[in-house]
């Protein structure tokens, strides 16, 4: 750490904290607060782009910080929040795993994807590949929250922490996605989160609940 | 060894002595005004202290000398950790057995006295209270050997003055692994010291109590000592965050008797600030379910952990 310049210093924290509300996630019970840290999550993605881009000075980065601030930050944060309200979900039922075990398997998980992602970040130049280790770790992580929830709402919020994983993961590797990729992601994310939200009505109509067990058996089984 | 690393260990352990129950005083006082109450005096903890001294000891027809030897080695315990933690100065005559695993081991080695005193009578809170505490430490104390452990990998060894130093002696930098360990550490200090989401230090008689209920069959200069070694454990953990997290003031290596009348004031300052930062915690936060403590501790370790992998990760 001794003689880091000061903004990298910066970004591996704003890293560290990623990975921080990526455990967060896994532990909350409360889809709003849920919401909330995906939020977050989408904030700490903004600054750590807006440093990266000002530390190497390519503008597309500053154009992909806007659009992870108006994306991630605002606009699907705040869609969630509309579909929470209109939906009348405000609380997850126990996740499938009890917290402290789940913060086990999590804890695991991290020490995987750190090690899967050592010898990938060797091939990369930048000066921040080593937090390649930390986007793997938010993917599976958002994996593990997606896979432990029983309600639609929750997998979507681990979906979208996913792509927040994808992304970060992309910018430290190298420093960032083509721009065309990137619109192409958030559009794609958009739409996703659009006809997810039209799903969700249609889970409810059917079944009462967002429960997503339902959806496992058979109409003839019945 | 010259006098001056003598007199700060003389110095460091009186201190300790001293100014243990003023600790907990001061921490009750904030408590107090935060609640929008009256405070009561700094000084109450020591009127406490020397009323149960002149007190004549009751002890239960059932007790056996284990009941009567575990405060004098509970006690003798607190004393021997504050010798070795490096809460005015590092250059300590004893840093040799400053090991940090060491210390850890020591304040497990008084957690399972006062249990095993507190099993002995055979009273049901007794046994509540030692069941819980054990709850309690057995995830505690490996949170709290993961926080030393990051705060090693950064200065490269064990020993916990020489970790003071080294942190202490590098320029400044941003290390999200300290801050993560440091907020770990804050909950094993709680849930160690039986602060308010693990245990409800003001309670007395209560179903939901755990330091207290261990405490119950002890009288006079006994509870006394338990008393005093409650407070002394209270500021040895206050000062092991000093030394990991707030190393500067403290007077590094052997450098004289100015650095250390210096590191008095420092170390005044840094109790004053740590004391009303508890008093805070303690009054926004509510107290957990005994069945959430083991949640409560899982997330500090769940934390301590993830601050070893940054560090081996980022090298931060």
């Amino acid at each position: 750490m001794q003689g880091t310049p000061f903004d990298l210093q910066l970004l591996n924290a704003c890293a560290a904290i990623l990975l921080l509300l990526s455990f967060a996630m896994l532990a909350q019970r409360r889809i709003v607060t849920l919401v909330n840290l995906l939020a977050l999550q989408g904030a700490m993605l903004c600054i750590a782009t807006l440093l990266l881009a000002w530390r190497t000075g390519q503008p597309h980065l500053y154009a992909s910080a806007a659009l992870t601030l108006a994306l991630k930050v605002v606009a699907l944060p705040w869609l969630l929040h509309v579909l929470i309200r209109r939906l009348q979900v405000y609380w997850d039922t126990e996740p499938l795993l009890n917290v402290p075990g789940t913060m086990l398997v999590g804890v695991v998980t991290v020490v995987f994807a750190f090690g899967l992602a050592q010898p990938i970040a060797e091939l990369a130049s930048t000066a921040t590949r080593n937090a390649l280790g930390i986007a793997v770790a938010v993917i599976l992580l958002a994996f593990i929250t997606m896979i432990t929830r029983r309600k639609a709402m929750s997998q979507v919020v681990g979906f979208l922490s996913m792509e927040n994983g994808l992304f970060f993961g992309a910018m430290s590797t190298t420093y960032g996605m083509p721009m065309i990729v990137e619109l192409g992601v958030a559009l794609d994310v958009l739409v996703a989160m659009l006809v997810l939200g039209v799903f969700f009505f249609q889970i409810r109509e059917q079944f009462d609940s967002l429960d997503l067990h339902h959806l496992e058996s058979l109409k003839e089984d019945q | 060894m010259s006098a001056t690393a003598w007199l700060t260990q003389f110095l460091e352990v009186l201190a300790a002595l001293a100014l243990a129950p003023l600790f907990l005083g001061w921490v009750n006082a904030c408590r107090a005004w935060l609640q929008n109450r009256r405070a009561p005096s700094l000084l109450l903890p020591y009127h406490g202290i020397r009323k149960l001294f002149h007190k004549d000891a009751v002890i239960a027809t059932s007790a056996s000398p284990l009941f009567r030897l575990a405060p004098y080695v509970v006690f003798g315990t607190m004393v021997a950790a504050a010798a070795v933690i490096p809460s005015m100065g590092t250059g300590l005559p004893f840093r040799s057995a400053a090991d940090a695993i060491a210390l850890v081991g020591m304040l497990a080695i008084a957690r399972v006295f006062m249990s095993l005193a507190a099993m002995d009578i055979g009273t049901a809170f007794g046994s509540l209270g030692a069941r819980r505490e054990m709850m309690v430490g057995f995830l505690a104390e490996p949170a709290l050997l993961m926080v030393i452990f990051v705060a090693s990998l950064i200065s490269a060894t064990t020993a916990l003055p020489l970790i003071s130093e080294r942190l202490a002696a590098q320029s400044l930098a941003l290390y999200p692994s300290l801050a993560f360990t440091a907020v770990a550490f804050t909950m094993v200090l709680l849930a160690e010291n039986a602060r308010i989401p693990v245990d409800n230090p003001a309670t007395h008689l209560e179903l939901t109590m755990i330091h207290e209920a261990m405490l119950l069959e002890y009288s006079a200069r006994h509870l006394a000592l338990m008393e005093w070694a409650a407070a002394l454990k209270l500021f040895n953990y206050a000062c092991i965050g000093f030394a990991l997290f707030v190393p500067w003031g403290a007077s590094l290596g052997d450098s004289g008797v100015g650095a250390l009348t210096l590191s008095i004031p420092a170390l005044a300052l840094k109790l004053a600030v740590a004391g009303a930062w508890l008093a805070l915690i303690e009054t926004v936060s509510a107290k957990l379910r005994v069945f959430r403590a083991p949640e409560f501790m899982a997330t500090a370790f769940m934390l301590a952990v993830l601050g070893l992998l940054v560090h081996l990760l980022l090298g931060a």
